[in-house]
């Protein structure tokens, strides 16, 4: 991106606005010609001059913070990439569109991205659902994509394949990462409050199987569909439920919400209240009294002792009016960085060649940001990210709103391949 | 014309000439124009920043809000339910390749048959309403089916979609073509075309006026014996089996079929469609198709305030072109 | 056992705050022959104002203060875009103001970021009245006293002033008071703006139940327009009955089958249609 203050894709347009129309003339004329003597689908002609990489994450709808917090992680990584000379010499672009989150039109501008624009990888993704449709659509078009922040198990499960990657975690290590914890500081009977979609309900099994296998019980759940605004009766049944520990699977402004009307009901102080996936975005959108309980962070911008992080988090404040990097700012930075290290690393801009580089690319420590060196497994494609596991500071104010008890390596929480029903053949 | 004759005259123009004499060179000129920009849509897409899945997905809900047409713009039934049958018949497509046969076209006659099926079975509860009561009833059948598919997990995917299925290539009796870009945009137009010829020939039979007739005077029908309640219904239905084999295509367009396709404010979309582009006019949902289509597409690459602009372009066309683009420039045409 | 009366009462307290939505709507469609989708954008923004208001005025002076604001603004949408539509087919006022809530939303992500925002409610509200009926915090009784208070409140102004009269007999035949002089035009602004107020109070009371995102108002709209339609457009007892009603199925429905809760407003809806076409208290020949 040339433009650094404005994180829309607004700037792409104004910086091309001139040479385009001359561009696109040209590109008439080639491709009437090619038309004419290749027969039809012929992809437009693509500018050799830059690596381009499509972003499609959401800046409206339910998810736009969240894609908004990835997009910037992005383009700061493309402004880094770009500082110390580039992706094989040539400048990096991102190109940014909104998907607002719907399945529909996001997979319409994956099709746009790569034939019009030219774009030689695609990332982004915040629903699981337009994740899923993507990672299809980028099969179908032989482009490949690295999810940054759709979690369902099956994108690096069931629908695995050569051409996607994924950085953020599977519910299943969102649970694995917290579990020990809950089990030890609340105890061993839980209710669950689950939103009824792939990423509960599959982050649900996991927690159910891991409390089982240490002997624990679970009393029940209740299913709320995404997008629900009021939990009461849900939390009427849990609360009828007596447990030790109520776990709270939903994500987002679902999560909002319900946080909210635990607090309002006071059942903090009845029982414990943790669960998967806590989000800084989540955590500053809530009154103070109802941050509460304990969680898993994918990412947290506080880690003392593991270098680099200081350094990411000042550049990144200083490039953004002093907000906090984000885990979403860090699925953000991560997919461009290892995009380009691929790319780099296979010498090629072909897909093909790169996703071959990747499964198995380590990511260095100024990338990886963690405790633990990461890299992208072979035979799923998904990132052994970590898990930061604690709990809400009581009393804490934005940014410092979370204690780490915890860090679990991804490599330690993740199921294999296998056990995800994934089987990766890599085209020849 | 004013604004009041327009509205209650059964204009000339909303049918097509009915007897061989007018069909002069002037009448078939539009139709020629639509069928060649159709024909060689991928050749000229790329050029005005295009690009075939676009030009498929313009001419699906094109087809969509061409079947809803029927309702809205003649029969003068508001229905903010077509979303419902156009996401079935995409479900019932993916089901199709999944667990039946994979075969694309049983899954488009199988996503046809049940959009309109379904809106058969609904239809004669709905047809005893009129205005904002009609709406009010197609949106709770939309949303119920909507609820219903978000629910059911272990055969629709719930709110994650239907995913697993993909399009297969057509055989025939001395070759196998499979279903490209490039392919299914004119497997596609094949299907519109087939639609658009049997929604023209509705529209010129008797069957056709009388759906005007419900729109302009009801009572009048009820004179001569003829139930609007009937009527309604045969373009209810007629309109669901249209959705559904619209919904069909659109499962197989993306290989994937989410809740989104059945929600109100899709039906809410084919609405602003058929509006857009002119409800009184026979190409109009088409045009509009294109419109919005486009518009969106392109507002949302450029800028994050798209949905204002796409909201004031709303705006705007009900204040001051409510009958649409195509009446536009009908109007210059006369003038 | 208990859980059902739990859930029941839970449910009124949910009915009532579709209520409150569905009566300003209802006022709405009654005078204004207007199918107002912009409600929720309404709502929401009246939430937004009141948490900018809030450092300054308090919650309850944000309460009333954010609400007004909206009904000015609302007065401008219906002197420049609504008074365009009187006449017209109720398509055209679904379409308008369906995109008036695209530029609403659009408005409040790009003033107060897309990020959900809390409202602080005051300390006093946010204990439960008791520790058996946890779910009825002190706040819930507030948004139930102030629904109820408005419900009353409106039913009387309806009844027993001149204006109030006017709406009513304006709902019932517009052309007839038009005749006896009456200025339409101002009875339409005012039905209109106090339409809005209704919908700004849900909205302070709703952010500070729910918290803000700038789509808050999308997941209420449709059950109040469900509240009216059950009870009978025209009616603002029925949008009260109506709104009650969903509220206490949904939520008991909730406690037994919680996938259908929202599947059974929609149920409800049909089949009040199907049975008694003009709702529960509706009239013939309102809106046809």
């Amino acid at each position: 991106m040339t433009d650094k203050k404005h994180p829309s894709g607004q700037n792409h347009q104004d910086d091309q606005s001139s040479p385009v129309s001359r561009r696109t003339f040209l590109k008439a004329g080639a491709a009437l010609t090619a038309a004419g003597t290749l027969g039809l689908g012929t992809r437009a002609a693509q500018a050799a001059d830059k690596v381009r990489i499509g972003v499609l994450n959401p800046s409206t709808g339910t998810y736009a913070e969240l894609g908004k917090n990835q997009t910037r992680g992005a383009q700061m990584a493309a402004a880094e990439i770009n500082g110390s000379g580039g992706v094989l010499g040539r400048e990096l672009e991102l190109i940014v569109t909104d998907t607002a989150s719907k399945t529909g039109l996001a997979v319409s501008k994956a099709h746009q991205l790569v034939s019009q624009h030219g774009v030689h990888f695609l990332q982004g993704t915040v629903s699981s659902a337009v994740s899923e449709a993507i990672e299809q659509a980028s099969k179908d078009m032989g482009t490949l994509f690295v999810d940054s922040g759709g979690h369902a198990t099956p994108v690096t499960g069931k629908y695995c394949n050569w051409s996607t990657f994924r950085v953020c975690t599977t519910t299943y290590m969102l649970a694995a990462g917290i579990a020990d914890t809950l089990m030890k500081k609340y105890g061993k009977r839980w209710y669950f409050l689950t939103p009824n979609y792939a990423f509960g309900l599959t982050e649900q099994a996991a927690f159910e199987s891991i409390l089982k296998a240490n002997g624990g019980t679970v009393l029940g759940s209740a299913l709320a569909p995404l997008g629900t605004t009021d939990f009461s009766s849900y939390l009427i049944q849990a609360q009828a439920a007596k447990p030790d520990c109520l776990i709270i699977l939903q994500a987002g402004d679902d999560l909002v919400h319900a946080l909210t009307q635990v607090n309002q009901f006071g059942l903090q102080h009845k029982f414990g209240v943790a669960g998967g996936m806590m989000e800084l975005e989540v955590l500053k959108a809530l009154p103070e009294s109802a941050r509460v309980g304990a969680w898993s962070f994918e990412w947290w911008w506080n880690q003392p002792n593991t270098p680099h992080v200081k350094n990411f988090v000042d550049s990144y404040r200083k490039r953004y009016n002093g907000e906090y990097p984000t885990a979403r700012s860090w699925f953000g930075y991560v997919a461009t960085h290892s995009i380009a290290q691929g790319a780099t690393e296979a010498k090629s801009l072909d897909a093909k060649k790169v996703a071959r580089v990747m499964g198995g690319m380590e990511l260095p420590p100024e990338v990886g940001l963690e405790p633990a060196t990461l890299k992208f497994r072979a035979d799923d494609h998904q990132l052994m990210a970590g898990i930061f596991a604690g709990e809400v500071k009581s009393g804490g104010s934005y940014p410092d709103l979370f204690n780490v008890l915890n860090y679990e390596p991804g490599a330690s929480i993740a199921q294999s391949a296998a056990q995800k029903g994934c089987h990766m053949s890599m085209p020849s | 014309m004013t604004a009041k004759e327009f509205e209650s005259t059964p204009s000339p123009h909303l049918t097509l000439p009915s007897s061989p004499k007018q069909r002069d060179l002037r009448a078939y000129l539009p139709h020629a124009i639509v069928w060649v920009v159709l024909l060689t849509a991928p050749l000229w897409m790329p050029l005005v920043g295009g690009y075939t899945l676009l030009a498929t997905r313009v001419l699906v809900l094109a087809m969509a809000a061409m079947g809803l047409n029927l309702l809205l713009g003649y029969a003068g039934a508001l229905s903010f339910g077509q979303a419902a049958f156009f996401g079935l018949g995409g479900y019932a497509a993916g089901e199709t390749l999944m667990h039946l046969a994979p075969s694309t076209p049983l899954a488009l006659l199988i996503g046809m048959l049940t959009g309109g099926v379904i809106a058969a079975i609904l239809g004669p509860i709905a047809v005893r309403l009129r205005g904002i009561y009609f709406a009010m009833i197609t949106i709770a059948f939309g949303q119920a089916f909507y609820f219903i598919v978000v629910n059911w997990n272990s055969f629709t995917g719930g709110e994650d979609g239907l995913l697993g299925f993909s399009r297969q290539p057509l055989h025939f009796d001395t070759m196998t073509v499979p279903l490209s870009g490039i392919n299914y945009y004119y497997l596609t137009l094949f299907c519109f075309a087939v639609v658009a010829a049997l929604v023209a020939a509705l529209l010129r039979s008797p069957l056709g006026h009388a759906f005007i007739a419900v729109r302009e005077n009801e009572r009048r029908l009820q004179f001569f014996g003829v139930k609007a309640g009937t009527l309604l219904w045969i373009a209810f239905t007629i309109s669901g089996f249209i959705a559904g084999l619209a919904g069909a295509l659109y499962a197989q367009l993306n290989n994937f079929i989410s809740p989104a396709a059945l929600h109100w404010t899709l039906s809410g979309d084919f609405v602003m469609m058929c509006v857009l582009g002119g409800m009184r006019s026979f190409w109009g949902p088409l045009l509009g198709a294109g419109i919005y289509v486009v518009a969106e597409n392109l507002l949302s690459s450029y800028t994050d305030n798209w949905m204002s602009l796409l909201g004031l372009m709303f705006i705007l066309i009900v204040l001051f072109f409510p009958k649409g683009v195509l009446g536009i420039l009908r109007v210059r045409v006369k003038a | 056992m208990e859980l059902l009366l739990f859930n029941v009462l839970n449910g009124l307290l949910l009915g009532v705050f579709y209520a409150l939505m569905a009566m300003g709507l209802s006022l709405i469609l009654g005078l204004n022959r207007i199918i107002n989708f912009a409600h929720g954008g309404f709502l929401a923004l009246a939430g937004y104002l009141a948490y900018t208001l809030l450092p300054y005025l308090g919650f309850f002076g944000a309460l009333i203060v954010a609400p007004l604001l909206t009904a000015v603004l609302g007065v401008l949408v219906e002197r420049f875009l609504i008074r365009r539509l009187y006449g017209r087919d109720p398509l055209f006022s679904l379409l308008l103001t369906f995109g008036l809530v695209l530029i609403m939303e659009d408005m409040i992500r790009t003033v107060w970021g897309a990020q959900g925002l809390p409202l602080q409610t005051p300390a006093i509200l946010q204990s439960a009245l008791s520790q058996t009926y946890f779910f009825i915090t002190g706040y819930r009784v507030l948004i139930l006293a102030i629904a109820v208070a408005f419900s009353i409140g409106l039913l009387l102004f309806l009844r027993y002033t001149k204006v109030g009269l006017r709406i009513l007999a304006g709902a019932s035949d517009l052309d007839t008071i038009a005749a006896l002089g009456v200025n339409i035009y101002q009875l339409r602004a005012i039905s209109f703006a106090a339409g809005i107020f209704l919908a700004g109070i849900a909205g302070v009371l709703a952010a500070g139940w729910q918290g803000l995102t700038p789509q808050m108002g999308d997941a209420l709209i449709m059950p109040s327009f469900v509240a009216i339609i059950v009870g009978g457009v025209g009616s603002l007892l029925g949008s009260l009955l109506g709104g009650l009603l969903i509220g206490v199925a949904s939520g008991v429905t909730s406690a037994f089958y919680p996938q259908a809760s929202q599947l059974v407003i929609y149920l409800i809806m049909a089949l009040v249609l199907a049975i008694r076409p003009r709702g529960l208290l509706g009239k013939k020949g309102v809106f046809e």
